[in-house]
């Protein structure tokens, strides 16, 4: 248990915090969970760059980890989530969102199949009271491990080099999704190949104490290779460029939400190939099934939005000016070029190809200036390297 | 085989010219006298596994609006702007321009604590030049003297934009357009160092002086881009210049448009006061009722056009088109990345670009070196490494050394370069950089010396002028590259010019190349398939 004078904190420090704060120029921070993590190093769009052109190392070690084992592990993380864990591989990772039995997302994730019947659960929010809720008739254990695993995100075209100079031999067959160990200061370093940028990319997991050694060494490693410290404001230009989502920005946790109609499902949110329905049981099965049958109610869509004014916060139109939804993220993109958002609208609207307006407001020197921004429904990611999926992946 | 359009000449506005008429569904062929596409923006790799942007060297002004709408990212082009630059001094001082925006304030101060402040004002009015002349990038310039409805109509635009300036906001137009850069800094600046910081963009490419009237404008021509909305950013293409080349060509390609390499042009064909195709210099003939040249205008109708063909009056303003070398380049590849002590250790300006001239009196006596018909003996240079940033330019570790030099005239003393003369400026320019960086030239692997003979002879720029033809007033807007001639046609029917030495300029725009195709679909009654510029406001 937690000292009882752990008033004196607000935020804790990551296993990283002595080399982030040596490096972060502007000082910059902000909460993560009860963590402090930078906002940014020294120049946002320098610190981008390196994500699309280097090679970008993000500290998320505030990322929320369950460890799940047990006989049932499996028989209960096939209940949890909508997709069939059964034909996650052991060493493979997979990207997964459970719901309520209302088939509402409550939230989405990785599960890292760390070997036979054990997994890992990681999420953007605190899950323990929905999980053990889920566990009841299930022979698991689960447990908490936030604070025990720091977390280094490696991302960018030059980000197996600098793995492989940092001794990570034979890193270069490791595909996407795939996970790793490595022995390292006596203990191990899983390695998946995963991220949240849309580019080639690893996450590298070490217990705490070993922490600034691994950070050292891999600056060290990445000197050559353009390495460069990021903060959260450049890795989510990446998650909007890449069309990912953000639980509590482009939808509200199930379990969070007061006002019940604001919630979204898999179908809502373009997860609809994360549900499968030959699993004969689920949480929020049923009621998937029937609006698998009955049709969503809203549909999430990427769109290219004309102009360059980042489409912030916008209602989105017909072509008759109705109003039918909201971008949720937007931004200019640098890798695109373009202005692009992600939105939430009504269905029928928003199929592939339908052009749409968005109503952006935007001020130049204190004027305020409209622009009804023609938009049109793309589909994939607005920026997707071949890199990200090459195996083994070029040099730089 | 015949062509709706020929474009002679594969650089990047040639591509994007062509590009632009293969969306609007012309059968399209480009033709490249060199075995590869680019002119003057290229990747080369002189030296085993480095990549050398050889001529031009950042990108900045490639206008968003074209890269967008031909979807260059999509096609592999990707900006990857650099961190800053830096003006060395001769007591082993600097003053370096950082991205950090009050680093860069206190850094000033160092200088001078009152121009720390008035670089604001600096700021504010070189920002407001740039916005007028910014709304007319993808815009063809009107004809002044013709009586046409659209002519008329353009000018009306311009002159609302103008008066939006204010009475004050005109005046300082018209004085800002005719101004020296070192006039235009002496009205914002104090220190002598900060000045000379500033004045580099005022001369590069041009044969005039820091006390030149019409230096300002070419400082504004270097600001007037942007990457990403960042006024004034320049950045690097990711995999050298070529990539710019590459992805446009990739562009014409994807519209179904052909590129021949290896395809010297060496006539344009006319017959009855009108174009029909070109013919190559082994004989081979191509037709096409619209030929686009996106050589200069001395070497389109000067050298590749039957004099005869042309007026009198318009062959003396090809000839009287001011195209004045004034410049020369190193590509420098390097076993390290080289020591530069003033800078101190970790600093990011590493990767910015580095200058060393600390006074104008400094510029001034190097171009004096060029009125003489000599190199710059305490020559400018804009040197860059471009693998600090870019990765794949050199293999890790090892490093290329970018560096423009200022001013190199096309004759030496009168006659021709020779190589020993080649040899004699690269040693120039090595003594300028290794006062600066002690450990530079033992880490010299390879480089190449292009003086204007290299850059004539190897890119087809006459006299090996950056810009196809000085930036100069009068050859400007309206005037470019002369009067009258300002709209993208020639005066031989279906004839089109694209290159630099049209509006607006030179600069890795590709504006002129995407302005000259709206003319030409125009023309052909085809819709346009150009974008129209994005407004600042």
């Amino acid at each position: 248990m937690l000292a009882r004078d752990h008033f004196h904190r607000a935020v804790c420090e990551t296993p990283f915090h002595p080399r982030t704060a040596a490096l972060n120029q502007l000082n910059l921070w902000h909460r993560w969970r009860d963590h402090t993590v930078a906002d940014a190093y020294f120049d946002v769009g320098m610190e981008y760059n390196a994500i699309r052109n280097s090679c970008a190392v993000f500290d998320l070690s505030p990322m929320t980890k369950h460890l799940v084992t047990g006989p049932d592990a499996l028989a209960f993380m096939n209940r949890l989530v909508t997709r069939d864990v059964a034909k996650l591989k052991p060493l493979r990772v997979g990207y997964a969102v459970w719901c309520d039995e209302g088939g509402q997302v409550i939230d989405d994730g990785t599960i890292f199949h760390l070997r036979d019947g054990v997994y890992r659960l990681c999420s953007q929010e605190r899950q323990l009271d929905w999980l053990h809720s889920s566990a009841l008739g299930f022979e698991v254990r689960i447990v908490e491990e936030t604070n025990d695993i720091a977390g280094l995100a490696v991302q960018g075209p030059t980000s197996c080099a600098v793995l492989r100079s940092f001794g990570l031999a034979g890193i270069e067959t490791l595909t996407p999704f795939g996970l790793r160990s490595y022995p390292f200061a006596g203990g191990t370093l899983e390695v998946s190949r995963t991220g949240y940028t849309g580019d080639l990319g690893y996450e590298l997991w070490i217990a705490p104490e070993h922490a600034l050694r691994l950070w050292d060494e891999l600056f060290l490693a990445g000197a050559n290779h353009g390495i460069r410290a990021i903060g959260t404001l450049a890795l989510e230009m990446s998650r909007i460029e890449a069309g990912f989502i953000q639980a509590g920005v482009d939808f509200l946790p199930a379990d969070r939400a007061v006002r019940v109609d604001r919630t979204r499902s898999p179908f809502e949110l373009d997860l609809g190939r994360l549900v499968d329905f030959s699993k004969p049981n689920f949480t929020g099965r049923r009621a998937l099934l029937e609006e698998h049958r009955r049709g969503s109610r809203y549909r999430l869509v990427r769109l290219d939005v004309a102009g360059n004014k980042p489409a912030r916060d916008a209602y989105v139109y017909d072509q008759r000016r109705t109003n039918i939804g909201v971008v949720t993220s937007s931004m200019w993109s640098p890798a695109a070029k373009a202005s692009i958002a992600l939105a939430s609208v009504m269905m029928p609207w928003g199929a592939p190809g339908e052009e749409l307006t968005a109503e952006i407001y935007y001020q130049k020197e204190l004027k305020w200036n409209r622009f009804m921004a023609r938009c049109r429904v793309v589909e994939g990611p607005f920026f997707d390297p071949p890199r990200r999926r090459a195996t083994p992946p070029a040099d730089r | 085989m015949k062509y709706d359009a020929i474009v002679i000449g594969a650089g990047h506005n040639g591509l994007c010219n062509a590009a632009f008429l293969a969306r609007a569904g012309l059968k399209v062929l480009v033709l490249e006298s060199n075995p590869y596409v680019g002119g003057a923006a290229v990747s080369r790799e002189l030296h085993p596994h480095w990549i050398y942007s050889n001529c031009s060297y950042v990108c900045g002004l490639l206008r968003p609006e074209i890269y967008r709408t031909l979807e260059l990212a999509r096609h592999g082009l990707q900006i990857v702007p650099y961190g800053g630059g830096v003006t060395f001094t001769r007591d082993g001082d600097i003053l370096g321009g950082y991205l950090d925006k009050d680093i860069r304030r206190r850094e000033l101060a160092r200088h001078s604590p009152r121009d720390a402040d008035a670089y604001l004002r600096y700021g504010r009015d070189t920002m407001r030049q740039c916005r007028l002349i910014r709304a007319l990038l993808l815009r063809t310039p009107p004809d002044p003297s013709s009586l046409r409805w659209r002519d008329i109509r353009e000018l009306i635009h311009i002159g609302k934009e103008f008066a939006r300036l204010g009475e004050q906001g005109i005046c300082d137009t018209m004085r800002f357009y005719t101004l020296s850069i070192a006039d235009y800094l002496n009205e914002y600046f104090e220190s002598d160092v900060v000045k000379a910081n500033f004045a580099g963009s005022g001369i590069i490419g041009t044969a005039l002086g820091v006390q030149s009237p019409g230096t300002a404008y070419v400082l504004l021509h270097h600001y007037m881009g942007d990457v990403d909305g960042q006024m004034g950013a320049w950045g690097f293409a990711r995999g050298g210049m070529g990539a710019v080349s590459n992805a446009l060509a990739a562009a014409v390609q994807a519209h179904g448009g052909e590129i021949k390499v290896d395809a010297p042009a060496a006539r344009i064909l006319t017959r009855g006061g009108r174009a029909r195709g070109v013919a190559l210099a082994n004989g081979d003939e191509y037709y096409a009722d619209t030929v686009v040249s996106n050589v200069d205008p001395k070497r389109t109708f000067l050298k590749l056009m039957e004099p005869r063909d042309l007026e009198p009056e318009f062959l003396a303003r090809a000839r009287n088109f001011k195209i004045r070398g004034s410049s020369g380049k190193l590509n420098i590849a390097l076993d390290g990345l080289p020591d530069f002590p003033a800078l101190g250790a970790g600093n990011p300006l590493i990767s910015g670009d580095m200058h060393f001239l600390d006074s104008l009196e400094r510029y001034e006596r190097a171009y004096d070196d060029w009125k003489s018909g000599t190199w710059s003996k305490d020559p400018y240079l804009d040197l860059l490494m471009p693998s600090a940033t870019d990765p794949t330019m050199t293999p890790p570790g090892k490093h290329m050394m970018s560096v423009f030099v200022q001013y190199v005239p096309v004759k030496v003393q009168g006659r021709d370069w020779t190589d020993a003369d080649r040899e004699a400026f690269k040693q120039t320019v090595f003594d300028q950089i290794a006062r600066y960086s002690p450990n530079f030239r033992s880490l010299v692997l390879h480089a190449e010396v292009r003086t204007p003979r290299e850059l004539e002879a190897e890119v087809g720029l006459t006299e090996g002028n950056i810009f196809q033809g000085e930036l100069t007033f009068d050859q400007l807007f309206f005037n470019r590259p002369f009067p009258g001639f300002a709209q993208y046609r020639a005066p031989v029917r279906g004839l089109y010019m694209c290159g630099s030495a049209t509006h607006p300029g030179g600069g890795v725009m590709a504006a002129p190349g995407a302005n000259a195709a709206r003319e030409i679909l125009r023309d052909l009654r085809r819709g346009s398939s150009v974008p129209e510029g994005w407004s600042d406001d």
